[in-house]
């Protein structure tokens, strides 16, 4: 162990302790938001509701073409079907990360997650 | 008719490039054996080649060495020309011209230990902005970065040490016979 410490320079444990602070601060900088912990629902922009990823729920939301279905699971939620002709927001599948949300526009039905902090982006800035 | 034959001198530097590279394609081998949790997080045994090579000989038969273990490995593996191809190349490429400044740095105060986690960090550094650009064009690919980066902490210090290893130890073998 001794001779393997010797291999190491002074300058080395320096690019080793810089190359660990980076890498440190790198999960803060790429994992920004921290974990998801929340969905929030929206209908025609108002907050419809506002759930914890905890349990397994069904949300049926009403809107001008029809009913939204959405799911909740632990750690996710999904637009499980939609009336909108294209089917943008049920193709997107689960959504995971803060931040990310599905829009089912023609229905005016919207599905975002949130973390501890919030997560600005092009679309929900 | 005159019959021409071409020869090829083959000389010692030759030799040594090809020897040292069927090393690196050897360690390519065992690495790609290696079970990962996820793709692309790998030691890198090559890399250890490459330092002592470095160190040795000179950035020049450096390159030569990683640029035929590139090749070779990837047609040994079977991805010549495959995006994962594309990866290694751009990785080694970065790395290499990481190398080639950091060789400059003191060697007093820093050793293969520095060179291989540079060259670690440079080496995911590439293959990430080139799945960012071509392979995944999406940000996030960039989700992965803080565990790419402490899989290359990690494995550019052992691979450091283990090449900073046999260069003492071929070093004091010379020394005393």
């Amino acid at each position: 162990m001794k001779s393997w410490l010797a291999l190491i320079r002074p300058g080395d444990w320096l690019v080793l302790l810089g190359s660990a602070v980076l890498v440190g601060f790198s999960v803060p900088v790429f994992w920004q938001g921290g974990m998801a912990d929340r969905a929030i629902i929206r209908q025609e922009g108002k907050v419809f509701a506002e759930v914890d990823l905890k349990a397994r729920k069904q949300f049926a939301v009403g809107g001008p073409l029809g009913t939204t279905l959405i799911a909740v699971e632990p750690g996710r939620a999904r637009v499980v079907s939609d009336p909108s002709p294209r089917q943008y927001c049920v193709r997107q599948g689960w959504l995971m990360r803060p931040g990310e949300i599905a829009i089912c526009a023609p229905n005016r039905v919207s599905v975002q997650i949130a973390g501890r902090t919030k997560v600005y982006d092009s679309i929900s800035y | 008719m005159t019959q021409s034959v071409i020869k090829l001198t083959v000389t010692a530097e030759d030799r040594r490039v090809a020897w040292l590279a069927t090393a690196a394609v050897g360690l390519s081998l065992v690495d790609a054996a290696i079970p990962s949790p996820l793709p692309g997080v790998k030691p890198g045994l090559a890399n250890i080649v490459t330092l002592v090579v470095l160190a040795r000989y000179g950035w020049g038969t450096a390159v030569w060495v990683s640029a035929l273990r590139v090749l070779a490995g990837s047609l040994l593996l079977g991805y010549f020309l495959a995006p994962g191809f594309f990866l290694s190349l751009t990785g080694t490429t970065l790395s290499l011209l990481t190398l080639g400044a950091a060789q400059h740095l003191p060697t007093r105060w820093f050793g293969p230990v520095s060179l291989s986690i540079l060259a670690a960090f440079a080496h995911i550094g590439g293959q990430l902005l080139l799945a960012r650009a071509w392979l995944i064009p999406h940000d996030g690919v960039f989700l992965l970065t803080p565990i790419f980066a402490g899989a290359a902490l990690v494995f550019g210090t052992l691979n450091g040490l283990i090449a900073a290893k046999l260069l003492a130890e071929t070093a004091s073998a010379e020394t005393s016979p």
